[in-house]
């Protein structure tokens, strides 16, 4: 974790493009759907079009018959339930005995070519007893309402009660105590690829190779075996060039099981590939959120207590839903000093596509909620919303009440620099009628501190190879979803072995070659795998070092490094290359393999209560975001035309990556507070296409302006920390507050729509008008 | 379904195939010819993710039937590099990181490859304008911007 001394060839730190881009510019990039074994079966799923009901039969025998149908499976297949959470696996790769959401698979069927697979899909034929479906929470949790799982009564699939600090006191000690209610609609990833999967069973020697569109291709390795009750060794997960997931991907999904069980019945290969429609339909985005919050401030502007109920909508299985909803609590702490913060937080099941993890994993709506109120709050006082953040900085390094521990903490710089940029001073509450400035804040972990299955084993794992080429091979389970952790990866090691960069392969993701690595999500793959990266690299530098110790006959401490140059530091002598140092490395050793490991301490893992697993980290990144908007008061729409964004990402292992990441995070935030929202009529979604999915295309997206700040954390790579999600959550309430600075109206539902702007417009016209007669009378 | 003959050029070889009269253009080429860069991001013209270039000008793959192009001259990512050399535009998504996930890469420079033919010199807004029916989901658009602007001063 420490610093290596700096090398002739600086590599982190540096603006490199992606190592795998040229294949993606080219077009040569080969994601799930761009294999097509001559072979292989086209697979199709038939989904229910019922939104909650038992199902009496799956008649697939008019199906069977199709010419070139050659495996067709049902629920009958599996009988091993399914999810994220060892502790919440209640789903079927293909519904049994009942189905839970329109769109939930219940067949599927492995054909010589799609159209014969559709034809047979056509002729399936479900028997059912129909029952009420719920898609607002309140009837869910009506008493009388029918439960979807038994063995969650009241459809409540979970409830949180967290209080720490003395809520009660702090109520009293403030001056001032107010509440809002926020509505946020449910969201998806809408990453670019559609789902697909690629399944061949090896009949012969019962093996299973899945080529899949995940982010994490261990956990889909291991429920793919559960599932097909297979020894996890005879099952081999390779994860191709992947179309974003933005997490989407940060769980096993059930077309990735059908998949493999179809290929197994067809003793083939399945080429599986879902419509963009059904990618809308596996969802596993962020659940619409129901918040009560509740904040008390003394008249300086000091927080001192914080009241948080959340519901969340998860729809119809457990999937991540424990962890979005724990999340929801835990992370209204390590951003502001609160003394005293109670969180009562509800999981509701309902008989939608279920929700999962995404970007800003259940932290988003909250923040939005609590940035929001605060602006509100902050104007009664007639306190700067800057300056009102200021008063309620962290100290770091800090234990928060919550046990999250904080070493580095970026965020008054972050602020600072967004206030300059966007001359807040001067503008804000001063630009025309109809334009706003806004300003919030967000935060979020740098990789979850407990892993989802608690093996023992370390959290992260890099292998490196060095052969008799000189090539560096980084072996790596982490997986590129297009965030560029392959790239980041190379760096670290090329920083410390100070080779070229060009010597460095990145394999990722293949469970048969690379070490096993938990995957992409809670922005864990910089902080984790790049410190196992680093020792890794450290590893294999010491013994260049001691080859090229033996080489110059001299004491392995008193050799250096420039570049690939090994010589002994200080000395007259021009050294030896690198590659003359490799083979002296190898000789009587062969290829040298090393590795590198990295763990989170106890100290890092939270606290002891129940629930206490989610939230910590060894790091938190910050951001501040000022946007400037303009409201149309005749149509309700809301356009921003310009972004400042500052993230404290610990330390820029490559700058150009990390404002990469940094804009697209707000530019998703954007979508989530202007336009996106799934919608379900009776349970069947309204417009699963990206027409109707309303993400702000090129024409409607400003310019973002981003700022990068180093903290330097004390455990990161080089003081790196994550870079990807906190800033989106920022923009969300930066939006709204822009908003009402624009046209002195709070919005607490999202997305702002055009609809929804209007409509509180029309609201405040009207009590103007009711306050002007009654004036008049 | 019947087949027709279709005779076209893609990415500057002429080419004869028997093809479905119902087969889309996308398919085509991925498929039948094999160029797997175009991609298909949705359910037909919602992403335009697909955009190749059909005698110059940028076309949704995705709801074009195959046939429709007989005679034309196709040109897909696969035959954006100049003289084996990646073309100004590639050379700048790479470089200037507007492309991260790479889905939406082939779409987007074919797209923009359209608007700098008879555009060389594009403002903001023209690119903003060329490339409003191409969806990106990782980049908030600035540094494809900032690609398509680099590779316009260079000369595509």
């Amino acid at each position: 974790m420490s610093k290596t001394a700096p090398t002739k060839t600086p590599m982190v730190g540096q603006r490199l493009p992606l190592i795998d881009g040229v294949e993606k510019v080219r077009g040569r990039a080969e994601y799930t759907a761009d294999f097509y074994p001559p072979d292989a079966l086209a697979g199709r799923i038939f989904r229910s079009p019922f939104s909650h009901a038992n199902v009496l039969r799956v008649d697939v025998s008019e199906a069977r018959k199709v010419s070139g149908v050659i495996a067709i499976i049902t629920g009958d297949e599996c009988d091993v339930p399914y999810g994220i959470l060892p502790i919440a696996q209640n789903e079927f790769p293909l519904a049994k005995d009942r189905v839970r959401y329109r769109g939930e698979p219940v067949a599927a069927v492995a054909a010589i070519d799609e159209a014969s697979a559709e034809k047979a899909l056509g002729l399936i034929r479900m028997e059912v007893e129909e029952l009420p479906a719920y898609q607002d929470p309140r009837a869910a949790r009506k008493a009388g309402a029918i439960d979807l799982h038994d063995d969650r009564p009241g459809n409540l699939e979970r409830e949180i009660h967290h209080e720490f600090g003395d809520l009660e006191a702090g109520l009293k000690r403030a001056d001032v105590v107010r509440q809002a209610s926020f509505d946020c609609a449910e969201v998806t990833h809408m990453h670019m690829e559609p789902h697909a999967s690629l399944a061949e069973y090896d009949v012969d020697r019962d093996r299973l190779t899945l080529k899949s569109v995940t982010q994490v291709p261990f956990y889909v390795h291991k429920r793919v075996a559960q599932c097909l009750s297979m020894d996890e060794a005879k099952v081999r997960v390779i994860k191709p060039f992947i179309g974003g997931g933005f997490g989407a991907r940060t769980e096993t999904l059930n077309f990735e099981i059908v998949a493999c069980l179809l290929a197994r019945a067809a003793k083939g290969t399945v080429r599986m590939k879902l419509s963009r429609e059904e990618t809308f339909l596996t969802h596993r985005g962020r659940p619409r959120t129901l918040i009560d919050m509740k904040i008390g401030v003394t008249k300086d502007g000091r927080l001192t207590a914080c009241e948080c109920k959340v519901e969340q909508v998860g729809g119809a299985y457990g999937g991540y839903g424990i962890v979005t909803i724990l999340y929801a609590g835990s992370l209204l702490n390590a951003i502001y000093d609160i003394p005293a913060v109670k969180f009562d937080g509800y999981r509701i099941y309902a008989n939608t596509p279920p929700c999962g993890a995404m970007r800003g994993h259940g932290t988003v709506d909250v923040r939005h909620a609590f940035e929001s109120l605060l602006d509100q709050v902050a104007e009664e006082l007639g306190i700067d919303p800057f300056e009102i953040r200021r008063r309620n900085l962290l100290s770091a390094p800090t234990r928060t009440i919550n046990d999250l521990v904080v070493n580095s903490y970026g965020l008054p710089q972050c602020m600072d620099w967004v206030e300059a940029e966007s001359d807040w001073k001067k503008r804000w509450r001063n630009l025309p009628e109809g334009k706003g400035l806004g300003i919030a804040c967000s935060h979020y972990v740098s990789g979850a501190a407990k892993p989802v299955h608690w093996t023992g084993e370390p959290h992260a794992v890099i292998n490196l190879k060095l052969d008799f080429d000189g090539g560096i091979t980084v072996l790596t389970g982490a997986s590129d979803i297009g965030q560029g952790s392959s790239t980041v990866l190379a760096q670290v090691v090329g920083e410390v072995l100070g080779v070229d960069f060009d010597r460095l392969t990145v394999i990722a993701n293949d469970s048969r070659i690379t070490p096993k690595d938990n995957g992409s999500y809670s922005s864990r793959v910089t902080f984790m795998v790049g410190n196992a990266a680093l020792e890794a690299a450290e590893n294999l530098k010491t013994l260049l070092i001691a080859a090229a110790a033996r080489k110059l006959d001299a004491a392995p401490e008193d050799i250096e490094c420039l570049g690939e140059v090994y010589r002994v530091a200080g000395g007259q002598d021009p050294g030896i290359p690198y590659h003359e140092v490799v083979i002296e490395a190898l000789t009587d050793s062969g290829t040298i393999t090393v590795k590198g490991t990295f763990t989170v301490p106890r100290e890092y893992q939270g606290g002891k209560y129940r629930g206490a697993g989610v939230g910590p980290s060894m790091a938190y990144s910050y951001s501040a975001t000022t946007v400037e908007v303009s409201v149309c008061e005749i149509t309700g729409r809301v356009s921003v035309d310009k972004v400042w964004v500052a993230h404290d990402c610990g330390y820029a292992l490559n700058p150009l990556a990390v404002e990469g990441q940094v804009q697209g995070a707000v530019w998703m935030g954007l979508g989530q507070a202007l336009s996106e929202e799934t919608r379900y009529h009776n349970g069947l979604p309204i417009g699963p296409n990206i027409l109707d999915y309303r993400v702000p295309t090129i024409v409607e997206s400003p310019h973002i302006e981003v700022k990068i700040i180093e903290s330097i954390d004390p455990n990161g790579p080089f003081g790196a920390k994550e870079a990807s999600e906190a800033a989106l959550a920022s923009v969300i309430p930066a939006v709204a507050n822009a908003v009402h600075d624009a046209i002195g109206i709070r919005l607490t539902e999202t997305p702002l729509s055009p609809e929804r702007v209007l409509n509180a417009l029309q609201k405040r016209d009207r009590s103007l008008s009711k306050t002007t007669a009654i004036g008049a009378a | 379904m019947a087949k027709s003959i279709l005779r076209l050029t893609v990415n500057g070889r002429a080419r004869e195939d028997a093809v479905a009269d119902n087969m889309l253009l996308v398919d085509y080429l991925r498929e039948t010819v094999g160029l797997i860069g175009t991609k298909m991001g949705c359910d037909g013209g919602e992403c335009g993710a697909c955009t190749v270039l059909v005698n110059g000008r940028p076309r949704l793959s995705c709801i074009s039937l195959a046939c429709s192009v007989a005679d034309q001259e196709i040109e897909t990512i696969e035959g954006a590099a100049k003289d084996g050399r990646l073309s100004a535009l590639q050379k700048n998504f790479h470089e200037k990181l507007g492309s991260q996930c790479g889905y939406c890469t082939p779409g987007m420079i074919m797209a923009a490859e359209g608007l700098l033919r008879k555009n060389a010199t594009p403002s903001d807004d023209e690119i903003r304008a060329a490339l409003g029916g191409n969806i990106c989901r990782c980049t908030g658009y600035v540094k494809i911007i900032d690609s398509v602007q680099a590779a316009a001063k260079e000369g595509s």
